[in-house]
């Protein structure tokens, strides 16, 4: 794999956590356990569907082959998609949601801080933008995250095993390939070295939360190969079916 | 002022006679979204916009009437183009934009910084000031609003709900 080939691989690992998860908790819209939640879930999904065309765009550009954001989001099968398996997995109650929401945000907004002060001109402008918006959705799931556990024996035990069930997902975080040891340094940060901080805001929050930080045991991989849990598919036949069942289509 | 100086001002003087489509108290360059007019030698008008928000829906609009009031003033070609860098901040609104905003009924953005907490302690959060009636005794009800920009306070003073422009 050349750097070009890389850079494209990148982009769209960066735009289909973005899309996937933005369409997962788009779910919840119309559906919020009370209406300022539902608008701010409804929120956090426009930005990351936002942040999702405007790096699909640009691997787009980068690929050459002609293909637009859409082309990419909605004419790729699950095997294409290159997302980590924690964001495509179902919402399960609002705990859940939050929890993934905030194991999510917690890395994104490191991430992003690395890449928009990393050397690809383009992809820095975006990521300068999307870290404004990471910042105020890790400090709204983290907040929630602290009420659900210090808050009722009921809520405490949801986001207690909703954390434990999603710790191994959080394994693929921080694992590199061959994509991020060509990028590692000059686009975009080495995986692994997130890990600290991330696990450090993680263990704060957690703490606060009076909840249990789950040990690390088996971790879950294979999302950046295309290698997904089942339902990826079901997510992507109601996401694509419009675009695919009427192609070109402009109204 | 030199002659392609007053040939950009005459562009932007077009671009602000359009409002914002969420928050119309505002224009499109007063909220810093249009970044460069140009008027190219071979009579193109080139515009660099930069969106507010990643998923902000009325984008696509705004560069439609930004295309269609460049028209109607006898520019029939334009070329617009999106830049990211420097990302927008509410710290590019003017006082006078400011000023637009409360009379609107919207608390305008305080100087955006950047805190040190990721999850910071909840009773730490600054209070808003009521664009109705000037108290701080508010409450933050949700850092998600009716739009992407807005967040949602309650005033306890004089018992109104509003809408804050989020400081980014």
């Amino acid at each position: 794999m050349n750097e070009g080939g890389a850079v494209f691989e990148y982009l769209l690992r960066l735009g289909d956590d973005r899309l996937i998860l933005g369409h997962r908790l788009s779910e919840w819209c119309g559906h919020g356990p009370v209406l300022e939640e539902d608008i701010a879930l409804a929120n956090v999904a426009l930005d990351l569907i936002g942040q999702a065309t405007h790096v699909l765009r640009l691997a787009g550009q980068v690929e050459g082959e002609g293909r637009d954001e859409d082309a990419l989001a909605y004419f790729r099968d699950a095997i294409d998609y290159r997302n980590i398996n924690l964001v495509e997995l179902p919402n399960g109650d609002f705990g859940r949601t939050i929890v993934r929401q905030f194991l999510f945000d917690a890395w994104s907004v490191l991430l992003l801080d690395g890449l928009q002060r990393a050397a690809h001109t383009e992809l820095a402008g975006i990521a300068a933008k999307a870290h404004k918006e990471a910042r105020y959705h890790v400090r709204h799931s983290g907040e929630w995250v602290i009420r659900l556990g210090d808050g009722t024996e009921e809520s405490h035990r949801r986001v207690q095993t909703a954390l434990d069930e999603l710790w191994p997902y959080t394994g693929e975080l921080f694992a590199a390939d061959e994509v991020d040891r060509l990028l590692a340094g000059s686009i975009a940060p080495e995986p692994a070295a997130l890990a600290p901080a991330w696990r450090e805001v993680v263990s704060d929050v957690v703490r606060r939360a009076t909840l249990t930080l789950p040990a690390d045991g088996y971790m879950h991989s294979g999302g950046r190969q295309g290698r997904h849990t089942e339902h990826l598919g079901h997510l992507l036949a109601e996401m694509q079916i419009l675009a695919r069942s009427h192609p070109g289509a402009k109204w | 002022m030199s002659r392609a100086g007053a040939e950009a001002e005459a562009l932007f003087e077009v671009l602000r006679g359009i409002p914002d489509p969420e928050v119309p108290a505002l224009d499109i360059v007063e909220l810093g979204i249009v970044r460069r007019v140009e008027l190219r030698p071979d009579g193109a008008v080139a515009v660099e916009v930069t969106p507010t928000y990643s998923g902000c829906p009325a984008m696509r609009m705004i560069e439609q009437e930004i295309v269609a009031a460049l028209r109607a003033n006898g520019y029939d070609r334009v070329e617009l183009r999106t830049v990211y860098s420097p990302a927008w901040t509410t710290d590019w609104l003017s006082d006078s934009a400011k000023a637009k905003l409360k009379a609107y009924g919207i608390a305008p953005p305080d100087p955006a910084v950047v805190e040190q907490a990721l999850v910071p302690l909840m009773s730490s959060m600054r209070r808003a000031a009521c664009p109705y009636c000037g108290s701080s005794n508010t409450e933050r009800k949700s850092e998600f609003g009716s739009t992407a920009c807005k967040a949602i306070h309650y005033c306890h003073h004089c018992h109104q709900p509003f809408e804050e422009f989020k400081a980014i």
